[in-house]
């Protein structure tokens, strides 16, 4: 166990995450063109929907990461807390914009999708209210952490934050299903029920899923990359201007 | 703990502002929903106990700010933090005074906005349970994020961002349980739900709030 935390070490995390983010944007550049095109050009459209339905390549793995992004900060966040990792914390900072862009698409791709299929832009559906309302628990969350100066107290309060935000995030969730009836369609994966989408959609939607899941690693990757490298020039010139003092 | 309790009451009540302000808003809330949607007692009387929750939210984070800002400036806050009274429970006692200074004078005002707003005979009373029951959590809620931002200058704008999404749920169910006890329709479901976010409230916040107080004395 004490050697997979040696993975956080600032160091070692520059030198692995190096060597592992030119094969994996690869990778996560060819999933999601595969996905994508193979969705885009080679499925059948759909009865009812017409060729509105391939938006679902990019909707649903881009709402499916805004749901895992925010998942993936509050155990970060933990991390921070508990074991005072840096790099963990940077990651959490890096992932919140990722995930609010990861938001904005799947509620940018849902409107161009209702205004044709529900004749409406918007509607005060649980799904759609729900997603505004983690696209507003992204902001707060961004919003903190460039309101604090203290880099350590900025990482201890987002991760409050991050913690109390998840449990009364889900339970908006459940509390706007009581609010509203919903207009929005049921899960189209999931595990343990019978699939609602046929399996000549099955497949690339999978496909593009698995690319979004890349894509993020990778562009989290990046941005935690730089975050540290920000606070290495930044503890450089601290210590320059301590010599010229 | 009581000390503290009295102490800031009476900071609320003689500082000035902090007491009437809160209500004062509301009244001017509900006064201009009304030049806002027009005059029909129907169409009011329809949306008066979402309007009225909407108001009590806003009334509640209006003074905020106060909570902890105030101590945090001239130091009172580290003399708290190294007092055998544990974080914790300044935490609350600090919301408890709050929700004395701002959410009990709103319920017990709800009535009368409620009839300026044309909500007669048993909506007045479910306005005013629902508050009562939910406004406690609002002081709760609100002290967490007051506690997140202590340190920050002018940290009121941000205040309002992180609170607000947090108060969704509240305000969901109260103003469900004051719609439906409006107008007659079963409103046991929203209103344990809302006494169950308050209770749930009341016994976790205080332990993030108390650890965000410590990170921002540290």
């Amino acid at each position: 166990m004490n050697r997979f935390w040696e993975f956080a070490n600032p160091v070692r995390f520059m030198s692995w995450s190096g060597r592992l983010l030119p094969p994996l944007t690869a990778l996560a550049a060819l999933t999601l063109t595969v996905g994508l095109v193979w969705g885009f050009f080679f499925t059948p459209q759909a009865e009812n929907f017409g060729s509105t339905v391939k938006i679902i390549y990019v909707h649903v793995p881009a709402a499916a990461m805004a749901i895992n992004i925010w998942i993936m900060m509050l155990v970060t966040s933990l991390i921070w807390l508990i074991r005072r990792h840096h790099v963990s914390a940077l990651a959490a900072r890096s992932a919140a914009l990722i995930g609010l862009t990861m938001t904005v698409i799947a509620l940018g791709t849902g409107m161009v999708w209702g205004e044709p299929m529900w004749g409406t832009w918007w509607a005060w559906d649980p799904r759609l209210t729900s997603f505004l309302v983690l696209f507003l628990f992204y902001l707060g969350y961004m919003a903190l952490w460039a309101a604090i100066e203290d880099p350590d107290t900025a990482a201890d309060l987002t991760s409050v934050l991050a913690i109390v935000g998840s449990v009364f995030a889900v339970l908006s969730r459940y509390a706007v299903n009581f609010w509203n009836q919903g207009l929005h369609q049921g899960a189209s994966l999931s595990l343990d029920k019978e699939e609602h989408v046929a399996d000549v959609y099955w497949v690339p939607l999978v496909i593009a899923l698995v690319g979004f899941g890349l894509l993020f690693v990778a562009l989290l990757l990046v941005r935690t990359r730089s975050e540290v490298r920000r606070r290495r020039t930044h503890a450089l010139e601290m210590r320059e201007r301590m010599a010229d003092a | 703990m009581i000390a503290l309790l009295i102490r800031d009451l009476r900071l609320a009540v003689r500082a000035g502002g902090g007491f009437g302000l809160g209500l004062a808003f509301f009244l001017i809330v509900t006064i201009l929903v009304p030049f806002g949607v027009g005059p029909e007692g129907a169409i009011l009387a329809r949306i008066a106990p979402g309007i009225l929750w909407l108001g009590a939210l806003l009334a509640c984070l209006l003074s905020l700010d106060r909570v902890f800002q105030l101590d945090f400036e001239d130091g009172t806050l580290d003399l708290l933090a190294t007092s055998p009274v544990p974080m914790e429970g300044v935490v609350l006692v600090k919301a408890l005074a709050h929700w004395l200074t701002t959410g009990l004078p709103l319920v017990a005002a709800a009535p009368a906005f409620a009839m300026l707003m044309q909500l007669e005979g048993p909506g007045q009373y479910w306005l005013m349970l629902t508050l009562a029951l939910g406004t406690p959590a609002l002081s709760m809620i609100g002290a967490f994020g007051a506690a997140l931002t202590v340190g920050i200058r002018r940290g009121g704008l941000l205040l309002s961002l992180l609170v607000l999404p947090l108060y969704v749920p509240t305000l969901i169910f109260g103003a469900e349980a004051a719609r439906r006890g409006a107008e007659g329709i079963a409103a046991g479901t929203p209103l344990l739900l809302l006494a169950g976010i308050t209770a749930g409230s009341l016994a976790l916040i205080p332990f993030a709030a108390a650890a965000a107080i410590r990170m921002n004395l540290r």
